[in-house]
């Protein structure tokens, strides 16, 4: 499954992820692959990505929204640190 | 005939000047390519935006935050988004006609009474709007020197506060759309409330998301979102304008130093060649008086 992580400045992560774990308004949750379409507020918090082999990857957001559809994950953050 | 210092002097002025544009052109250019990177960096986040948002659209309408609740437009505040530096042309200069026109077009009623305000982003229009005493909210002069979405969030936070607390019920902003280098579009959009963009794409099958924490709640927070989105979208416009803007007018400033360097050498060489013809003419007739005897 693919995820981007957009802020309005720049582009901050585009690929391929086995999960993806977001700060969700009503709780914190996990994203796997074929994971229902699903549109929710995200808090500030802390995002981690795991890609593969690749190991964890974790970012500090600041408020958004994330969109799955058809294993595409699309997190919109108004901004990103580390 | 000009006097060959005098003349001399001017070249050096003249050619000196062509310098200074010249350098200016290059920076402006270099700097609009940056600012039309923003633009592109933002579009995706812009377009997912309106898309999550149009897919929830069906509850816009009967959406409770007060972004969308239109009003009596008794109070009015207008951004106007200018520069901070000249040598653009008229890129200020138009930008504030524009706001004046609106101002007396669409709201002298309310200017009359006092109920108009101004939120000026650039000192080109805060200096033009103190001046004239109106009542300015504000000063956003900073923002240019790291132009990114959190500072100019700031700005827009505290219009949405004013709007939401009934400091002013309608927001226009007036800015350059950036089209390309050589072309701005003058635009006067409302912000808030934030017209209902109503496109209801009848052929696109709409998901059946899970929704979290509920739609009318997520609404409620992108709303927000896409105000910021609107002011920072029209700042970095304005922005990449700007820079379209002086290097258009300093390639032809450069331009025209560079006819006027040709019309001085010209008459520099005319009046050389004057000199030496009249010290020629002088020597010749002296030779000649001299075996003439």
């Amino acid at each position: 499954m693919t995820l981007e992580i957009l802020t309005p400045d720049k582009k901050v992560y585009e690929g391929e992820v086995t999960s993806v774990t977001v700060p969700g308004t009503a709780g914190s949750f996990e994203i796997l692959s074929n994971h229902a379409p699903i549109i929710s507020t995200l808090e500030d918090g802390r995002v981690t990505v795991r890609a593969g082999g690749k190991g964890e990857q974790r970012f500090e957001i600041k408020g958004g929204v994330v969109e799955v559809i058809n294993n595409k994950i699309t997190l919109l953050a108004e901004g990103v640190a580390g | 005939m000009a006097n060959l210092k005098e003349v001399r002097n001017r070249i050096s002025s003249v050619s000196s000047t062509q310098q200074i544009t010249k350098a200016m052109k290059m920076v402006s250019a270099a700097k609009l390519k940056r600012a039309t990177n923003a633009i592109i960096q933002l579009r995706p986040y812009a377009n997912k935006l309106r898309d999550i948002l149009s897919n929830l659209s069906a509850s816009l309408e009967e959406s409770s935050s007060p972004f969308i609740q239109e009003r009596e437009p008794n109070k009015v505040l207008i951004v106007v988004v200018s520069s901070n530096r000249g040598l653009a042309g008229a890129f200020n200069a138009n930008v504030i006609k524009t706001a004046n026109q609106l101002i007396a077009e669409k709201y002298s009623e309310q200017l009359s009474k006092g109920n108009v305000s101004i939120v000026a982003i650039g000192k080109k229009s805060q200096d033009f709007y103190e001046k004239r005493k109106y009542n300015v909210i504000g000063n956003n002069n900073e923002l240019y020197t790291s132009l990114t979405f959190e500072n100019a969030s700031v700005i827009s936070e505290a219009i949405m506060k004013g709007f939401a607390s009934g400091d002013y019920d309608r927001v226009e902003v007036v800015y350059n759309q950036f089209k390309n280098a050589a072309m701005q579009i003058l635009v006067a959009e409302q912000l808030l409330p934030l017209p209902r963009t109503v496109q209801v794409d009848e052929g696109a099958s709409k998901t059946d998301y899970i929704l979290e924490p509920s739609q009318e709640e997520i609404v409620n927070e992108l709303i927000p979102k896409s105000v910021k989105i609107q002011l920072y979208k029209a700042i970095l416009d304005s922005h990449a304008s700007e820079h379209g803007a002086r290097m258009t007018a300093m390639d032809k400033a450069t331009e025209n130093a560079g006819d006027l360097l040709k019309a001085l050498k010209l008459s520099y060489n005319q009046a050389r060649q004057a000199a030496i013809t009249t010290e020629l003419t002088e020597i010749v007739s002296g030779a000649a008086a001299l075996t003439g005897g």
